[in-house]
């Protein structure tokens, strides 16, 4: 029997510690926008008359960043390139905890191989802006900076592996289907793979703890995703009702 | 040109990306509220000695019963896409004027107590305590925005920093450091019925002064009743209407169309006050007293209707919070909106051929419209999302045969406040307001230089009273703002 080595061990173990972290943190996180109330009809208008309507408003928000075009095309070319490469690119990831590989995630490899660079190239554009632009830079913090610097090492170690020092692959797909499946099996020790996988790890781990929130944020923002539709239906917060609205109170 | 003891700003000669000049406005912030103002509204009378430990409590307790503010803490990731959206920004280049670093006066504390990141590393996610300096930099920052929803517009998440100014007021209140001129205001609400102090006789006598008037300019008895019980339509207007330039030729506009259309209408001296300061400082419960107020007025009066007048952050508080605050409101005839805006009204009158319009009356005019914040971007008239564009627009049309609009980027949802909103409409605090009015003044400037347009019309009391007292120093001449309900009043051929 294959004695576990150390980093197998150790990227195992931190594998299983970052996804609870980021599924309870994020659940929490979920949870607790979920159950604050939203008091008062605060849509930013116009606002949509239906949920329908709702529904496209942050659809056009989440998939096309609709109010960030309006706003400032610069930020909103980067942003673009950068989210829109890195689904590509996550996607195309699926076929390393998948098997047998569904023919889409295959076609998508040459895609996803490419965008790399797109999703760095859009990285490093927020980046500049965020070190040359004046005003961003007074509202930058040292965690802005982290934040696109650890994504850039992940897209910089992940591209590195597919065009430079590649790993094996197939040593690789085993470490983590045997992660998935309890079954562990050794893990490639390339310095590129390790680093590549310890900042995912790391990213995984401050997700809910970080303004990466914003990626369920949006999904509950009150000025976005509420009806507008005051005068037709009454809508008041339960704390309200209880403490102006009950008897005896 | 008016005197002024700081530089206005000076018109720019193409859009530039406003550079930044650190602390140009830091300072005291407008008077504080003397204690027994803050004390008729249930706030401490001044500043109390464990005010730190009150304002982390009172955040906290807001983080709990606001989802917007716990939202909004968390989710800006800092994009700068706000940055150059704020009209105190582009006008005083104070770089804590941009939203996002307004947010972050009050994030800086969310982080350093209530998030994990920030009680561990505070200095790596630029969480701050709350020093005594912070809360000196809430007073004063969070007065220096007119909750108007701009950046709110344009950011992707629609962060809205006037959500988050009116949750700083409201923990600045609960510590005792309240800001003079709103609770002042809210204080004399409660005590005589408006903003202005303005008393029961004073109002009558100040109406019947009115109906003279318009009786002996056209010779008919266009009335403006007051307390009148069973009529049809309570109308619930600012209180600037009774006696403010040119507010007052608005009401006279309000009462010769319900004059022409034959609605029986009155004032109510108990709610003679449409505005709402309760929403600027961001107390439920002051906002929701106030706006008790209407519905026993209404009760009272046994109306059928509430029509509400030219006021945009009154339309804000009556559209969008009303039913919540006050609702609801089974008694009033169901067949009308609850509650309807007085451009509504007109609008549908004149529709309906209702109405006799002389354009011509209007024809030494050539308007242009600004939209005002709290009707652009936080309510909506008609049924139709944008009605609030329209309608107003459609008014004005139809009384003079002379429209033009400011750029696209400075009108609807995009609108540059007057300058003078949520509650900084004081004296103390005119550096602010000449200097927030730039984008709109360049607007205005490019419409008059291009078309030679002469007036500006508003339907909020706040605008034209900021209006009037900033356009001089812009070069420009008070009585350029008038009422959109002044258009129609001098277009109707009454009968
Ligand atoms: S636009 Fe929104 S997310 Fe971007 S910096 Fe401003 S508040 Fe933050
Ligand atoms: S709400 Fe208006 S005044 Fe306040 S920060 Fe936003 S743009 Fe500026």
């Amino acid at each position: 029997m294959y004695i576990m080595g150390f980093w197998t061990t150790f990227y195992a173990i931190a594998f299983y510690l970052a996804t609870l972290f980021l599924v309870i943190g994020l659940a929490y996180r979920i949870f607790q926008y979920a159950k604050t109330p939203a008091p008062l009809k605060v849509p930013t208008m116009s606002a949509p008359l239906t949920l329908w309507g709702v529904v496209i408003r942050i659809l056009s928000e989440v998939v096309l960043f609709k109010s960030l075009f309006r706003s400032n095309k610069w930020i909103w070319l980067f942003g673009m390139l950068f989210h829109g490469a890195l689904w590509i690119v996550l996607l195309r990831h699926l076929r390393y905890f998948i098997e047998p590989v569904w023919t889409w995630v295959v076609l998508l490899q040459p895609f996803g191989k490419y965008g790399s660079f797109i999703m760095l190239f859009g990285l490093l554009g927020l980046l500049v802006r965020r070190m040359f632009v004046e005003r961003i830079r007074y509202i930058s913090v040292p965690s802005d900076y982290l934040m696109l610097i650890l994504l850039l090492v992940i897209g910089g170690s992940g591209t590195m592996m597919s065009f430079v020092s590649s790993t094996d692959i197939v040593q690789f797909k085993a470490f983590m289907l045997g992660v998935m499946y309890f079954d562990w099996q050794p893990i490639p020790t390339d310095k590129m793979l390790l680093l590549h996988l310890a900042s995912v790890i790391l990213l995984m781990i401050i997700f809910p703890f970080s303004k990466l929130l914003h990626a369920p944020g949006i999904f509950f923002s009150p000025s976005r995703n509420q009806i507008d539709n005051s005068r037709e239906k009454r809508h008041v917060a339960p704390w309200a009702i209880e403490k102006f609205e009950t008897q005896g109170s | 040109m008016a005197k002024a003891k700081f530089d206005v700003p000076a018109f720019r000669p193409y859009p530039v990306i406003p550079v930044i000049k650190s602390d140009a406005m830091k300072g005291n912030g407008p008077y504080v509220a003397k204690p027994q103002m803050q004390e008729s509204l249930g706030y401490p009378g001044e500043l109390i000695d464990n005010w730190q430990e009150v304002a982390i409590d009172k955040m906290g307790e807001l983080l709990k019963k606001y989802r917007s503010l716990r939202v909004y803490l968390d989710s800006c990731v800092k994009c700068g896409a706000c940055t150059d959206k704020c009209h105190y920004m582009i006008g005083t280049q104070d770089p804590k004027n941009m939203p996002v670093a307004r947010q972050d006066l009050l994030r800086q504390v969310y982080r350093r107590y209530y998030t994990l990141a920030g009680k561990w590393f505070p200095k790596l996610v630029g969480a701050k305590d709350l020093t005594k300096d912070v809360l000196d930099d809430w007073y004063n920052y969070y007065h220096q925005c007119s909750q108007c929803r701009r950046c709110s517009v344009f950011c992707p998440y629609g962060i809205d920093t006037a959500d988050i100014s009116m949750a700083a007021r409201e923990i600045l209140d609960s510590v005792g450091k309240g800001q003079k001129y709103c609770n002042e205001i809210i204080a004399k609400v409660y005590k005589i019925g408006n903003n202005l102090g303005l008393p029961e006789p004073a109002l009558r006598d100040t109406l019947e002064g009115l109906e003279e008037d318009i009786k002996l300019d056209t010779g008919v008895d266009v009335r403006l009743p007051v307390d009148e019980k069973g009529v049809e339509v309570l109308v619930i207007t600012p209180s600037a209407d009774f006696f403010a330039e040119p507010h007052i030729d608005g009401l006279i506009g309000y009462a010769k169309v319900f004059h022409q259309a034959g609605i029986s209408w009155t004032l109510s001296s108990y709610a003679s006050e449409a505005a709402n300061f309760g929403m600027f400082i961001g107390s439920y419960e002051n906002m929701r007293r106030v706006a008790l107020r209407i519905r026993e007025a209404a009760l009272d009066l046994k109306v059928k209707r509430i029509v509400f007048g030219e006021c945009g952050h009154a339309w804000r508080v009556a559209y969008s919070f009303l039913n919540t605050l006050a609702g609801p409101f089974d008694f009033l005839d169901q067949r009308y909106p609850i509650p309807q805006h007085i451009c509504e009204v007109t609008n549908d009158l004149i529709k309906k051929g209702a109405l006799k319009l002389d354009k011509s009356a209007n024809d030494y005019r050539r308007v242009t419209f600004h939209d005002s914040c709290n009707v652009a971007r936080a309510s909506r008239m008609g049924n139709t999302p944008g009605g609030q564009f329209i309608i107003p627009r459609q008014i004005i049309k139809a009384t003079c045969n002379h429209f033009y609009d400011m750029p696209e980027d400075t009108i609807h949802d995009a609108t540059f406040c007057c300058g003078g909103g949520g509650g900084v409409l004081t004296d103390d605090l005119i550096e602010l307001r000449v200097k927030g009015a730039l984008p709109r003044m360049e607007a205005l400037k490019y419409v008059v230089d291009n078309y030679g347009v002469t007036h500006m019309a508003a339907i909020c009391a706040i605008c034209k009273s900021q209006f009037t007292k900033v356009l001089p120093y812009y070069g420009f001449q008070m009585d350029q703002i008038i009422s959109v309900h002044q258009l129609v009043s001098d277009a109707i051929i009454l009968s």
